[in-house]
């Protein structure tokens, strides 16, 4: 059933509004609810096929669920049909606005329309998709506030990655931070490319889901075994390789791999003269789960970053073993 | 007065990029005034400019304070001005949400890191400051809320009003939070306007700037017409907001004194012009901010006032 959760005016004869999907079946008397979101940054369009493959699993398999999965495929509609990472008119990062105020700027309304309604879900999975620059690896990011309580969940959710980072007041302000700590656990998934969608990542994290709906009572139905996740401390064992100038940068290391240190991940070249500028190689050995994808790069635009690790089975989560 | 480059990098196809700072007087380093840091904000370089030259003459009549340094850096962002873009050009991401700035981190990091070694151990530091909401605001100087001799200080500016924020998540990241954490007393101007230029506005920002150096003993200045500072809690200016959307057409102007129940602004339907929504003033205050787009959202602060009562 298609509900409104927000509805604004524009001036010229358009209303903005954010709709949600909601598919509920079963005969519990409490029902456990599951919250999809995706499309607050307008250039992430990964989670559309999320949404879209998740909904037609659940359409034609109602017999397997129960509870409620709500499926949130725009929150800045705006920004979808514009090809606008912000909220157009605003130049406004919508991720930069929660909790909200029912009493406040547009933006600021629905940002708190849109807590209100979340707020209640057993789980949310906030769905992003990186930005046009950077390809990465189908992640959850965990704040380490709340690493205790969202990391058990995430190891089901058939990702290759937790990142469990630390805390900066500025990401006080994004939807997954304002709902954890009103107590709606909320995973955020980073994965693929801004503006494409890249099938097989979409179609593992549906996976994932179903996985977690099962974990959680919600899912009677076939799923795949989930792959466990490598997982980092808490920032540490990651390296952050920017461009060390302006140039073009042509990658030359598998996505997702493994490297020696001192291995090649790519290089920068300047077309005018012919010549390559730099090489970028690996620091240290370890996993390449973020790389460059849009070619031009000023001085310190990231070119990736890597897991650091002798050897990747060192990494992987292992039950009982990890602690915040 | 002299010139340096306080940040550069290399671009693949542009010219390189500087941003460069106009030197004043020898000795301890006293003032840092910092000018446009997006590339929409053409007043508040102007108004650094009209600066360089107003600190010119007085260097050249003799009135600088020996033994005190002034750095002006009128634009911290020319790549973006220069292609009509308000954010970097590349990534789109904003030099003041970077502070204090990481030299090893991405492009916006490093010129907000760069900068900030330059400028982070000024006892004082100003920023002429543009609001994101479209519309004109009456001068006035803006301060985290810290202490009481701080408040006292920004009186100094001769402005109308000094206003005191609580800061929010995203202000930790501006220069302004990040100067006062490095112990930099540190003020933001508001002078009218962003994107056009305001000449008179202009004006009364480098006469506050120059009563402000006049008073810390940096700079023997003529005299300026001087208001008696209010202070006002951020908390305190009552926003009027639409519930429709559509034409604004705004029935005041700003600095303009209201009563209570006063129309203040009409919103119209676009299409036929029918009046959607009459607002009025729900106290009686002067026009502290007025929206300036010719279209208006619902939920929208079109107009600010500062409450006669908070005066």
């Amino acid at each position: 059933m298609i509900k409104r959760v927000a509805s604004i005016s524009l001036p010229v004869l358009e209303k903005l509004e954010i709709l949600k999907n909601r598919v509920e079946s079963g005969r519990k008397e409490k029902k456990k609810r599951i919250s999809i979101v995706t499309g607050i940054h307008g250039d992430e369009l990964e989670g559309q096929y999320v949404c879209f493959a998740l909904s037609e699993i659940l359409k034609a398999n109602p017999e397997y669920l129960d509870g409620i999965v709500d499926i949130y495929p725009a929150m800045n509609p705006l920004g979808i049909d514009s090809i606008t990472r912000g909220i157009p008119a605003f130049d406004l990062d919508m991720n930069r606005v929660f909790p909200g105020n029912e009493d406040g700027s547009m933006t600021e309304h629905v940002a708190a329309r849109i807590i209100d309604d979340l707020t209640g879900s057993d789980l949310c999975i906030d769905i992003h998709a990186s930005n046009i620059f950077l390809t990465e690896i189908p992640q959850v990011r965990i704040n380490e506030l709340h690493a205790r309580q969202l990391v058990p969940i995430a190891k089901n959710l058939n990702i290759d990655l937790i990142w469990v980072h630390g805390s900066s007041t500025v990401l006080e302000s994004t939807l997954a931070y304002s709902l954890n700590s009103r107590g709606v656990n909320t995973l955020v998934v980073e994965m693929g490319v801004g503006m494409r969608i890249t099938k097989t990542y979409c179609s593992q994290l549906v996976n994932g889901i179903l996985s977690v709906m099962k974990e959680m009572g919600m899912w009677s139905g076939p799923t795949e075994q989930s792959r466990l996740p490598l997982i980092t401390g808490v920032d540490e064992d990651v390296s952050f390789l920017n461009a060390p100038m302006a140039g073009i940068f042509i990658q030359t290391a598998v996505h997702g791999s493994y490297l020696k240190e001192g291995e090649e991940i790519g290089r920068i070249v300047d077309p005018l003269r012919g010549e390559v500028l730099e090489r970028i190689t690996a620091p240290r050995a370890g996993i390449l789960f973020t790389i460059r994808e849009y070619p031009v790069v000023d001085e310190g635009s990231l070119i990736a970053r890597v897991l650091n690790c002798s050897d990747p089975e060192e990494k992987r989560y292992k039950e009982g073993e990890w602690r915040i | 007065m002299r010139t340096e480059v306080i940040y550069e990098n290399r671009s693949l196809y542009r010219d390189d990029f500087k941003i460069m700072g106009y030197v004043f007087g020898e000795g301890e380093k006293s003032v840092c005034i910092v000018g446009n840091m997006r590339g929409n904000e053409y007043q508040q370089l102007y108004a650094c400019s009209q600066l360089i030259q107003t600190l010119k003459r007085a260097e050249k009549e003799g009135r600088l304070a020996y033994g005190h340094q002034i750095l002006v850096i009128p634009s911290a962002n020319p790549y973006s001005m220069n292609v009509g873009k308000r954010f970097w050009p590349i990534d789109n991401t904003d030099i003041n949400r970077m502070f204090p700035g990481y030299m090893e981190g991405e492009t916006t990091q490093r010129i907000a890191g760069g900068i900030f070694e330059k400028i982070s151990d000024y006892p004082y530091g100003i920023q002429f400051a543009s609001n994101y909401m479209p519309g004109e605001f009456m001068p006035y100087v803006n301060i985290m809320k810290t202490d009481l001799e701080y408040v006292e200080l920004a009186k100094k500016f001769g402005m109308p009003y000094v206003v005191r924020r609580t800061p929010r998540p995203y202000d930790t990241t501006t220069l302004n939070y990040n100067w006062q954490i490095w112990e930099t007393r540190a003020f933001s101007l508001y002078t009218t306007t962003t994107d056009r230029i305001n000449r008179d506005s202009a004006r009364r920002g480098v006469e506050a700037v120059m009563m402000f150096l006049d008073a810390i003993g940096v700079v023997k200045n003529r005299k300026y017409k001087r208001y008696l500072s209010q202070i006002i809690d951020d908390r305190e200016i009552v926003s009027v907001r639409t519930t429709e959307a559509g034409f604004f057409e705004p029935l005041v102007e700003t600095e303009e004194e209201v009563k209570k129940g006063q129309p203040l602004a009409r919103i119209l339907n676009p299409l036929d012009g029918e009046e959607l929504e009459c607002i009025s003033a729900p106290v009686d205050g002067i026009v502290f901010f007025r929206h300036s787009d010719p279209l208006t959202y619902g939920h929208t602060a079109v107009i600010k006032l500062i409450a006669e009562s908070s005066v």
